[in-house]
């Protein structure tokens, strides 16, 4: 068993037509063992971004906080917000930090990325533990369920999703993911982001 | 073979420990005391690893105790449980990690609401209704699953904790002759004779 699978937890990124939604399970657990079922492991950035840290647990709170730092800091030096690519940038030198003995989590970052003519673009990325950056078009799954969420999200995704239809999307692909890891689940939180603004929604799943 | 309980009810958390202190397979002391009283309206119970117990329970004390000194007020309950939970991040990736796990209840004065934190040696936090450490985890969790209840009174969530215990004596194989229960609310940290 490996120390990624400790506490068990997935979470899943998807784009959509000017939208980007992220979702993550709720549960914390000590290997087979649940201990809670209101774990927050998505964290927002900005009115804009959100970053998923799925992993060990102790390391979801520890990286929380060291990006609430650095990110503070951006934004009082920079005079600006940050950009979910500079914040992605931001994540891989802080993984890559520890590279010979690194954090165990798999961030999963979504925001709407602003652009020249004054537009927004959903964006997506993924790094594994040390920090190497994957830019994807499509989705990005990271956690002890990201087999399953890769099969079932490969299935039902497609392009150019509407935010209601996004939003059932990940909320399909995730729910029937973690329902066949033993790992993940106990219920998910899933945020839908668009330029203007972010719906949260609470979702109630298999306790089981 | 530590066992560690703990329960938040309506305006108190209670938190149980064994009382044994063990060498190897001899019971060394029956009367120890798990659970320190780190301020007026915040406890803790530790267990794990003999000697790093106390030690960091100690750590936490004396800090929790210059906090107050320095600013004239305590620190909030989930301020306390972050300032912990960081000592023991920073500690399990230094050349001696402490091996301890937590249980943190507290009373917060001014919003009046019980809290009650889980914390493992990982440095791993999260607020729980309820929570145990140790073999008692195994039994205690799913007992409270069907029993708890987060706006029971007192006399009620002492009858709860008295199933846990019982529970742990008949099907656990080392049964822990005795605990020590402390209960936090308004009135600060108590113990109570069970």
């Amino acid at each position: 068993m490996s120390i990624m699978d400790y506490n068990g937890g997935s979470v899943i990124a998807m784009v959509g037509k000017d939208c980007v939604a992220i979702a993550s399970d709720l549960r914390l657990g000590v290997q087979s063992l649940s201990i809670a079922s209101d774990f927050q492991k998505i964290f927002p950035v900005t009115d804009r971004i959100f970053v998923g840290l799925p992993g060990l647990a102790t390391d979801v709170t520890t990286l929380h906080e060291q990006f609430r730092y650095r990110v503070n800091m951006y934004t009082i030096k920079e005079e600006r917000e940050i950009e979910p690519e500079a914040f992605t940038a931001l994540v891989s030198s802080t993984l890559y930090e520890k590279r010979f003995g690194p954090y165990f989590i798999e961030p999963v970052i979504a925001g709407m990325q602003k652009l020249p003519n004054g537009g927004y673009a959903p964006f997506i990325a993924g790094t594994d533990v040390i920090g190497c950056i994957n830019f994807a078009k499509d989705l990005i799954v990271a956690g002890t369920a990201s087999e399953k969420l890769f099969g079932v999200a490969e299935g039902l995704w497609e392009p150019d999703l509407e935010a209601d239809d996004l939003f059932e999307t990940i909320s399909q692909s995730l729910l029937n993911a973690v329902d066949r890891d033993a790992y993940s689940g106990w219920g998910a939180i899933v945020h839908v982001i668009t330029k203007d603004k972010v719906v949260t929604r609470t979702l109630k799943g298999r306790m089981d | 073979m530590d066992v560690s309980f703990a329960i938040t009810g309506k305006g108190y958390v209670i938190l149980a420990a064994d009382t044994t202190a063990a060498h190897s397979i001899l019971k060394v002391k029956l009367d120890e005391d798990k659970i320190k009283e780190l301020s007026p309206h915040l406890a803790m119970a530790y267990s794990g690893e003999p000697g790093d117990t106390v030690q960091f329970a100690e750590y936490v004390e004396r800090n929790i105790r210059l906090y107050q000194i320095r600013n004239l007020y305590p620190l909030r309950p989930a301020s306390a449980a972050s300032w912990i939970r960081r000592s023991l991040a920073d500690s399990l990736r230094s050349r001696k990690p402490y091996s301890v796990n937590l249980l943190l209840g507290g009373y917060d004065t001014n919003t009046h609401t019980p809290h009650l934190y889980w914390m493992d040696y990982l440095g791993t936090l999260t607020e729980v209704p309820f929570g145990a450490h140790g073999y008692g985890s195994y039994f205690a969790l799913s007992l409270l699953d069907r029993y708890h209840d987060p706006e029971a009174p007192l006399e009620e969530g002492l009858a709860v904790l008295r199933r846990c215990i019982d529970e742990v004596a008949k099907r656990l194989i080392v049964a822990q002759p005795k605990y020590k229960v402390k209960v936090i609310d308004k009135d600060g940290v108590r113990e109570i004779e069970f």
